[in-house]
């Protein structure tokens, strides 16, 4: 089918989601995909709800398996890869990453210090009552 | 029937804002009468209104930023009158209520509707041509984000005219900005501009960032660009890291305002800090959102008027590489004085200072690039060499107070006021001023008044030592930030002097004013005729001036930095015997029109009409849907216009 | 559009090179990657909204907390709608690819249906819990459970009519290039938001049940 790419190119060029000629991407990568993302999803529900994990790993282990998932749908669903162009969108993904894990870890660094050394809004607003 | 909107929203009461609601609507009248009058519609509604040619929409935004450029600064003269003159008992002229929203006015106005409008608007034109391709990545897109940033800054004037704005500071921290102790329309305005023109603004980072990493020409590797698009990728990148935070948090204080929720209010649980923890994860990259693109302005400055390299190229590369993962790393230094405790407090403190570092790079590369050069002291280079003083002294004392210690006693002084201006105006004013006059003449294709442009210059830096220097003094005395009279009387020296500075930059932008006016009344007599007016290095001197709306008839091929500046090495090749015939997009009236219904959803939600809010996005909501469904048909160039136009250019070259 | 003219333009192809100096990429590769970042900032803003959440987690306010609200079985059955969903969606896309259309339009209604479902069933949740006086105006924690998960929901509901537009386009225009690029950046779209969901089945649901 006509591309409308760069005339001679030789190498694949890979965005994220499948290219049309792509091989790699078919029935079985997305059923594994999903198999494995219903083994995880059981297993975070298992760990949620019974006493299998010792009780205060139980936040942990639930990270590890939603990070596990969240890789399985990015490498099974929306095909993150390493080649030529695929480059581009990993780093732009580790990007996406630091800045999600500064915002979340960080705030909740300094809020928890804030709560822990200052009286509450409602205090506040109590005292100059 | 009309929400909270009734004839008491007009300030008949206030004689200042009545005076200045006029004098605007008296100026959009005789404006949209003369072009009525001049039958300037059809040509301004389809070259520029709905063009998505990247150098139309890029010069949109420079016309936009100049405007507000205006209102921002009248809100800082009024001030600094104020604050002049009351002294003692003195009550000056100004009520606080109205000194209030001027305050918050003028910094909305100058970071989101000036600052930010400029240096987008220089990404916007000069990259495409650096990169050596026809348009950014997506040229609709494009559009869309320019309009809506108009209908946030239209939104926010509609304030002074019909209601009142925010009196919170330009970043509305609740529990102020709250309904319980803002239950006026200010802050809704505030936010709600905001909103939109945080959509267009975080599309545009989209834009570039695509741009810059997919549309190269041909052999334009990443370390073959010029310095000026790797910082427009890190502001880009920034862009589109930071935008959404501060689409959230404004969200979730509208929920509260709106739906009575409890994120930031005293009572339910709510956490005011939140706020101000997110607003500013948010708030520092933005001032690099700024200064990146105003450091990449500098690079092009300094190589090409000392007709030299740039020094150091790897190094600059890291070092604003460097500062764009950095400036998610230091925001807490914006509130050290709130309780987060002295483990928190020395890591961001250190972070802070460590920042300075690839900034103090990147300033002896433009150093070392100027020495031994054979510089030639025009326009640009004035700003440059300007910047480096004013900004690296800015920088120190930023870096002093990134020293909690020190940030206890001058936290929301008038020291912190001085440092922020002095690296604002210092770099990205400047900056913009620099990039203005530099590329005018690929523009417009004629070049502006150079002694103009000097009177300009010396009138910005003097006036600005003059105003803010002052404000070192006084706040290391004691004096806050945003007071609207105090008791001191021994403090009022210094403000005179800083109304004589905010007058003497009066002069800087009428002279401003004046060369723009006086340029193109002797245009015929300043002509760009061969595109390269300052014997440039960078392939958008390559093209002619201005540059057809395709840019290049075949994209260049490059084989290293500088490019333009090797191929002016070589001998002449001879001009290529066949141009293939190429397309270019159709024009779009797309980003006008969902801007409207934005401007109207904006303003009933501002006021609670609800069914015209709902009316204002159902509008907005078609408009998307009507262009999705359309097919986009391009328009074609033959290839004998792009060999005409190519003759044309050629011709222009040869020495008269 | 006219990254895709300029490419088109070059004299000699001999500088078709794979790497970065390879002239301007072709369309279906920058559209894609311009939705990419765009998907990027659109997880960066659900961050913000997670830190909220996971800050304001404990304000009740003296009002009910996650322990006594959330129903994990219902959660439960979300998940597997949307996990299914973002198959279906996949499978729709590789018919696309081999143009098998009727195969096409019925993973597109198994998707819309299983989105639906979603749908459905969280504002059933929502609704239940407005009933018991714990809506969004209750506590500081409601208020950030229901804007974090909401903002979920809506982008399920835009995602919805996307793909209806989408497969109206289809119908009407037949499978073009343009029209194959948007349903190449809705299903990126599509199985981003079962990645956020499963942070925000973890962090709300599993974490907070306990």
């Amino acid at each position: 089918m006509e591309e409308n790419g760069a005339p001679g190119v030789i190498f694949a060029a890979r965005g994220p989601g499948i290219d049309e000629n792509e091989t790699s991407a078919n029935l079985w990568t997305y059923t594994a995909g999903l198999a494995f993302a219903l083994l995880l999803t059981a297993a975070s529900f298992i760990v949620a709800q019974t006493d299998l994990l010792w009780p205060a790993g139980v936040p942990a282990g639930l990270a590890v398996l939603a990070v596990a998932q969240m890789g399985v749908h990015l490498v099974f669903f929306l095909h993150i890869g390493t080649d030529a162009e695929g480059s581009n969108n990993v780093l732009a993904l580790a990007f996406g990453l630091l800045i999600v894990g500064l915002v979340v870890a960080g705030s909740l660094w300094i809020m928890d210090h804030l709560n822990a050394n200052m009286p509450t809004p409602l205090q506040m607003t109590e005292m100059t009552q | 029937m009309l929400g909270k909107l009734t004839w008491q929203a007009i300030p008949f009461n206030e004689p200042l804002a009545m005076a200045a609601s006029a004098m605007i609507v008296a100026g959009i009248i005789a404006i949209l009468g003369l072009i009525t009058r001049k039958g300037w519609w059809p040509y301004l509604w389809r070259e520029w209104l709905t063009s998505v040619d990247h150098k139309r929409i890029g010069i949109m935004y420079v016309i936009l930023a100049l405007v507000l450029l205006l209102r921002g600064f009248s809100d800082a003269i009024m001030m600094r009158t104020q604050l002049a003159m009351a002294a003692g008992g003195a009550p000056g002229y100004l009520p606080p209520e109205h000194y209030d929203q001027i305050f918050s006015a003028h910094g909305t106005i100058m970071i989101f509707f000036m600052a930010m409008p400029f240096m987008i608007g220089l990404m916007n034109f000069v990259v495409p041509l650096q990169l050596g391709v026809r348009d950014v990545a997506f040229p609709v897109l494009n559009s869309i984000s320019f309009w809506l940033t108009a209908a946030g800054a239209l939104l926010v004037n509609v304030s002074l005219m019909v209601g009142e704005f925010a009196r919170t500071g330009w970043l509305a921290y609740p529990p102020l900005s709250e309904l319980a102790f803002s239950p006026g329309v200010g802050v809704d305005y505030y936010l709600w501009s905001l909103q939109i023109s945080g959509i267009g603004t975080l599309l545009a980072g989209i834009n570039m960032v695509t741009t810059i990493l997919k549309v190269r020409a041909p052999g334009m590797t990443y370390m073959r660009m010029p310095v000026f698009c790797w910082t427009a990728l890190c502001a880009s990148m920034l862009m589109v890291a930071a935008f959404p935070v501060l689409t959230a948090t404004f969200g979730m204080l509208l929920l509260d305002r709106y739906a009575g929720m409890h994120f930031f209010t005293n009572d339910g649980g709510g956490n005011f800090m939140m706020y101000v923890n997110l607003i500013w994860i948010w708030g520092h990259p933005e001032v690099y959102i700024l200064v990146l693109p105003a450091f990449g302005v500098f690079s092009e400055v300094v190589s090409t008027f000392s007709s030299k390299q740039l020094f150091g190229y790897r190094s600059m590369v890291l070092a604003t590489l460097a500062i764009c993962v950095l400036s998610f790393m230091v925001w807490l230094h914006h509130f050290f004085t709130m309780g987060a405790g002295a483990n928190v407090n020395a890591v961001f403190g250190i972070a802070s200072m460590i920042i300075a570092i690839p900034t103090g790079v990147k300033l002896f590369n433009w150093l070392f690039t100027l020495y031994r050069g054979r510089i030639r002291f025009e326009v640009p280079v004035l700003w440059t060499i300007g910047f480096m003083v004013t900004f690296a002294i800015g920088g120190m004392t930023g870096v002093l107070q990134a020293v909690p210690p020190a940030d206890f006693v001058l936290h929301n002084s008038l020291f912190l006021v001085a440092h922020f201006h002095n690296v604002i105006i210092g770099a990205v004013l400047f900056g913009a001023m620099a990039g203005y006059y530099y590329w005018f003449p690929k523009a417009f294709g004629f070049t502006l008044h150079r002694g103009l442009g000097v009177v300009s210059f010396w009138c910005w830096f003097v006036g600005f030592y003059l105003a803010f220097f002052p404000l070192y003094a006084v706040g290391l005395l004691g004096m806050t930030r945003r007071m609207q009279h105090y008791a001191d009387l021994s403090w009022q020296p210094y403000m005179i002097v800083a109304e004589v500075g905010a007058v003497v930059i009066l002069c800087g932008i009428v002279a401003t004013i004046a060369q723009l006016v006086i340029s193109i009344r002797t245009r015929d007599s300043r002509k760009d005729l061969t595109g390269d007016p300052w014997n440039g290095r960078t392939l958008e001197w390559s093209t002619a001036s201005p540059p057809p709306a395709y840019n290049f008839a075949l994209l260049p091929r490059v084989e290293s930095l500088d490019a333009f500046w090797v191929t002016k090495q070589r001998a002449a090749a001879n001009p290529p015997e066949h141009y293939p015939a190429i397309e270019v997009p159709r024009n779009s009236a797309n980003g006008f029109l969902t801007a409207f219904f934005a401007v109207v959803s904006g303003f009933a939600l501002i006021w609670h009409i609800w069914w015209l809010a709902i009316l204002g996005l159902a509008g907005a909501v078609m408009i998307l849907v009507a262009f999705g469904w359309k097919e986009r048909i391009p328009v074609d160039v033959s290839a004998e216009q792009l060999a005409e136009d190519e003759r044309n250019r050629r011709q222009g070259m040869v020495p008269a | 559009m006219s990254a895709q003219a300029g490419v088109a333009d070059l004299a000699p192809p001999e500088a078709t090179r794979a790497g970065s100096g390879a002239g301007p990429a072709p369309v279906r590769i920058v559209v894609g990657y311009g939705f990419w970042i765009f998907l990027l900032s659109d997880i960066i803003l659900f961050s913000a909204l997670f830190a909220t959440y996971a800050v304001l987690r404990g304000q009740t306010a003296g009002g009910p907390s996650g322990h006594e609200l959330f129903g994990l079985r219902h959660a439960g059955i979300e998940t597997l709608c949307l996990l299914f969903s973002s198959y279906t969606c996949g499978l729709g896309i590789l018919a696309l690819g081999r143009r098998r259309m009727s195969a096409f339009y019925l993973c597109c209604a198994l998707t819309f249906l299983l989105g639906a479902t979603f749908l459905s069933l969280e504002l059933s949740e929502f609704a239940g819990l407005l009933a018991r006086g714990a809506g969004p105006s209750r506590s500081a924690f409601l208020s950030a459970f229901f804007s974090l998960v909401g903002l979920h929901g809506a982008h399920v509901t835009v995602g919805l009519l996307w793909l209806i537009f989408l497969v109206a386009q289809t119908a009407y225009r037949g499978p073009l290039d343009y029209v194959r690029r948007r349903l190449l950046c809705f299903s990126l779209f599509w199985h981003a938001l079962d990645i956020v969901w499963v942070a925000l089945l973890t962090l709300v649901y599993l974490m907070g049940a306990r």
